[in-house]
């Protein structure tokens, strides 16, 4: 099925309308209201000294030359931050821990070493050149696997001194060795996914507000899990939870990196703390590219097993995964490797097992998402690359060797063999619809012709099955919270309404889906139903925005809250109409007596009879609150395929055609489901040719500008051509899944199996991204096919 | 350490004393409480600051404030008398943005763009914003917008030449 399902007129548009955004009025006309824009009385500016080692002890931090610049408050060291309750220290979303301020040792370059507060950022820039600090370098760990040897440790606050932080293992060990002991054929690759950065054109900032007469701290902060933040700082200030208020007000792109919590922000609170007044902080791109959470760093070696039919049999993975200077990552607890190990994908595997190791290096630390729900990226990239190398191995093309091996549709609901269970899917189909899209058959022609020319032309296939909407309580949940997500509604006595909401969007378009989930339900014209979200004080508790979750948990309770309204509405009507409930039947935006057309109360009537006109012995009034747990994952899914050509003189490589096919159950409004493919695609072309954050042996940042860490512009986004098939979700209240980060996971290895599909003649088995111009010369010159004219 | 500037942004003459290292778009921003503009590099590479200083687009987080002195300046709040402009409308009604953040850079370079090239084909508007980033749209629907407002433009022109 591709049609997207519409049971609502447009003036009431509820899903499946084209709806335009509610929110863009104030963006267009440059009055949308980010962190940086918050100006309060009295406000001062927080600057941070960083270090320039990537490992070091700190001698001395002598400050008195910055604290005798006029405007200078206050400069706060770690003693500062001990004195002050031990909040030199805190817990990361994964219960490691991480230094607010260091005492003894810097673990990484530009960590922040001290803090200066002024009246002016100005001046707080000029202090913090002032402030002198003597350091004794110390030898740094750069490499995670010289890291596993522990000659360098770079936590040496912990008991245990070694840089191992943990071993995780799923799947069946046994099963999948013996799999491999009878496999017809085995493929095995080495897999780096680097480092990258999400670098969200809004980079992150604060306002902290204590107020010393009424002890209550308002904070103003760029975050994707405003109530979770709350909480955190209630537990690490101390200070009670109703006396904090967390706003998270229009945020310039999340995408992952603003579910940490940072030093910068504890900082900015104590120094609110500290002089009674308001103190902004604002980090600047280098800042941001330097010391912020990164992505990825994930080190696999992979084994792909198959039966002399070609059909795959086993997958065996060993990762190592590189922490940095703490697991700071933003993983649900009991997934320390995230999900990773949806890694057997969209094929029919009958044994995995995958093992990781982290270790901590002299890098910032880290681990959260690019765009990408807890390492599912890793896994789809691992997973698309070796079973395209077993095609090409097996001399099978493909295509056709992915529609032989994909989990069958009458396969789902599908256990894969780490446990999970797929809700829905149709693979077959999404992937005869890209081929017949992008003309599969006859590139593969085209392909074979310019070779006969000397020519590098590759096609490229990516099949991929995500895993979001984290999550179901029983599994997941952050720091001991559990990852469901609440909706509240009320309607107004006139049929308009609010709709509140613990998720928080930063750039999805909230404003305007989840009002059309409600308009869906309730027959409610969208443009009147006002959703409010980011202010802890007014919205119910939920998880936030990050891993495609918001429609899936948070869309889910607006759903169920809706239905709670629909049934109490039910009760008045049939109060109003004098008949019974059993009589009545929903139509669109009323409840009708069957049989009997004209007889109907719309929903608006029944609104104002719930203020004016209730039965006797209802509670006045139409609202509900809905905490959804969802009983399982989504699993969105779709096949790409990517047509590169490679320039034998420079190593470029150009995207020629890029076809895009993605299935994420049900569609609330296409064009914003269009527009997040399209800019998750955009996401996805970044890291496989352009963007990698870079560390030299002394691990010093190499990538901390856009000059040097490379965002695709519009001149290297080719244009998406763009599918779709619909499979709902069958446990999903309104069969929607999540789409935010499908392309973003789906796209690099898609354009990665076309690079080496152009170069698979030659030898080359594995090209690592970012498949940059002097990576790919390297290797035509390598194989001596290099025009170095 | 003062030096005095004249200006008009958006229609209206200011005069300050700043100091001569004030980035234009502090000036803008902290002075003038317009915070349309934005800062998202500090390098010049990503455009949400971009203003027109006397017709031409400029980045204003590197340029110093006492350069605009005598100048005209617009910004984002100042695209539009009455409603929107074509290309305010444009990116609502082709869903040219989603965080918004680099939204009203986006438009200041493309107003500029226009008044170049008022019938632009799609890989030249792909050049005409290539100095400002966006890490949401994938670009797509922000050259669907800028088309949206050249056509619109065009029939505007036509209209008053006939």
């Amino acid at each position: 099925m591709s049609d997207v399902r519409i049971t609502t007129p447009t003036e009431i548009s509820g899903m499946g309308h084209r709806m335009k955004r509610k929110e863009d009025p104030r963006f267009i006309q440059g009055a949308g209201r980010y962190v940086d824009d918050i100006k309060l009385p009295g406000m001062l500016y927080l600057d941070i000294v960083r270090s320039p080692y990537a490992h070091a002890k700190i001698l001395k931090i002598d400050a008195s030359e910055a604290l005798k610049l006029p405007g200078v408050l206050a400069v706060i060291t770690g003693e500062d931050l001990k004195k002050a309750g031990n909040l030199h220290w805190m817990p990361t979303l994964m219960s490691d821990t991480q230094m607010v301020l260091p005492i003894e040792k810097v673990v990484y370059y530009a960590q922040e070493v001290c803090c200066v507060v002024a009246t002016s950022r100005y001046i707080a820039a000029d202090a913090i050149e002032l402030v002198q600090v003597d350091y004794e370098p110390l030898p740094p760990v750069i490499d995670p696997y010289e890291a596993m040897k522990d000659e360098v440790i770079v936590r040496d606050d912990k008991e245990k001194k070694t840089n191992h932080v943990w071993h995780w293992e799923a799947g069946d060990k046994d099963a999948t060795n013996k799999i491999f002991d009878e496999a017809y054929k085995v493929v095995t690759e080495k897999i780096y996914i680097p480092r990258i950065h999400v670098s969200s054109i809004e980079t992150c900032g604060m306002v902290a507000d204590w107020d010393k007469i009424n002890e209550h701290l308002t904070i103003y902060m760029t975050s994707q899990a405003p109530h979770a933040h709350r909480t955190v700082v209630s537990l690490v200030s101390g200070i009670p939870e109703h006396k904090i208020r967390v706003i998270s007000p229009d945020i310039g792109g999340g995408f992952g990196g603003k579910v940490p919590v940072y030093p910068g922000y504890v900082c900015t609170i104590v120094a609110s703390l500290v002089t009674g007044k308001p103190v902004k902080w604002i980090e600047d791109r280098s800042e941001n590219l330097q010391a912020d959470s990164f992505a990825r760093d994930y080190h696999i070696e992979a084994e792909l097993a198959a039966d002399a039919d070609g059909n795959l049999t086993g997958l065996r993975v060993q990762t190592l995964a590189d922490d940095g200077a703490a697991d700071a990552a933003a993983n649900p607890s009991k997934f320390p490797a995230g999900l990773y190990s949806i890694g057997t994908g969209s094929y029919n595997i009958k044994a995995a097992h995958f093992a990781v190791d982290a270790v901590y290096t002299n890098k910032p630390p880290g681990g959260v998402a690019y765009r990408c729900s807890f390492r599912v990226t890793e896994a789809v990239h691992m997973i698309e690359r070796m079973t395209d190398i077993m095609a090409h191995e097996l001399n099978e093309d493909p295509a056709a060797f992915r529609l032989k091996n994909f989990i069958r549709p009458e396969q789902f609901p599908y256990h894969s063999p780490t446990g999970w269970e797929y809700d829905s899917g149709d693979y077959h189909t999404a992937l005869k619809l890209a081929m017949e899209m992008v003309g599969y058959d006859d590139l593969r022609k085209e392909q074979l012709e310019k070779r006969a020319r000397g020519e590098l032309m590759g096609i490229g296939i990516s099949s991929f099955t995500e895993v979001v909407g984290a999550g179901p309580s029983k599994d997941f949940d952050i720091l001991g919270i559990k990852m469901f997500d609440s909706c509240e509604v009320r309607i107004h006595p006139t049929g308009s309404a609010i709709m509140r909401i613990g998720v928080q969007t930063q750039g999805q378009g909230h404003e305007t889906t989840f009002a059309q989930i409600i308009a869906e339900e309730l027959g409610l014209p969208a443009k009147d139903i006002t959703v409010e979200h980011g202010d802890t004080d007014t919205a119910p508790y939920g998880l936030g925005t990050y891993a495609s979750r918001s429609t899936p948990t948070a869309g889910a309770a607006a759903a169920m809250a809706a239905r709670k309204i629909r049934a109490k509405a039910k009760k008045i009507a049939a109060h109003l109409l004098e008949v019974g409930e059993e009589d009545l039947e929903w139509d669109v935006n009323k409840f009708v007596v069957k049989g009997s057309p004209d007889k109907f109360k719309t929903i608006k009537d029944i609104a104002f009879a719930a203020y004016t006109n209730h039965p006797q012995g209802m509670e006045a009034g139409l609202e509900a609150v809905n905490y959804y747990d969802p009983p399982n994952l989504t699993f969105p899914f779709g096949s790409y395929i990517a047509v590169v050509d490679i320039d034998k003189g420079t190593g470029a490589v150009t995207v020629r055609r890029f076809v895009a096919v993605d299935d994420c159950g049900n569609i609330i409004n296409p064009m914003i489901v269009e527009g997040q493919i399209q800019g998750g695609l955009t996401m996805g072309l970044a890291p496989a040719l352009f963007e990698e954050i870079v560390y030299d042996e002394n691990g010093q940042n190499l990538s901390g500008t856009f000059m040097d860490y490379l965002l695709p512009t519009a001149v290297e986004t080719p244009i998406w051509e763009l599918g779709k098939t619909i499979t709902p979700s069958p446990h999903h209240p309104i069969g929607a899944k999540g789409v935010g980060e499908s392309p973003t996971v789906g796209a690099p290895p898609a354009i990665a199996n076309a690079v080496v599909d152009a170069l698979w003649h030659l030898g080359v088995r594995n090209v690592d991204i970012p498949m940059t111009p002097q990576k790919i010369w390297k290797i035509l010159r390598d194989h001596g096919v290099a025009d170095e004219g | 350490m003062g030096r005095t500037i004249t200006l008009n942004v958006n229609g209206t003459s200011y005069t300050r004393e700043i100091e001569p290292r004030l980035l234009l778009v502090h000036l803008i921003r902290e002075d003038l409480s317009l915070t349309g503009t934005h800062i998202g590099c500090d390098t010049t590479s990503c455009g949400a600051c971009t203003i027109h200083l006397d017709g031409k687009p400029v980045k204003s987080c590197t340029i110093f404030a006492v350069q605009a002195d005598g100048k005209n300046v617009e910004t984002i709040e100042g695209v539009a008398a009455n409603g929107l402009h074509p290309l305010q409308e444009g990116f609502w009604e082709k869903h040219g943005l989603q965080c918004g953040y680099c939204t009203p850079g986006m438009i200041m370079t493309a107003k500029a763009f226009l008044e170049e090239n008022p019938n632009p084909t799609d890989d030249e508007i792909r050049w005409g914003i290539s100095g400002n980033l966006c890490r949401c749209t994938g670009y797509t629907k922000i050259i669907e917008a800028i088309q949206y407002a050249a056509e619109k433009l065009r029939h505007a022109e036509e209209k008053v030449a006939s």
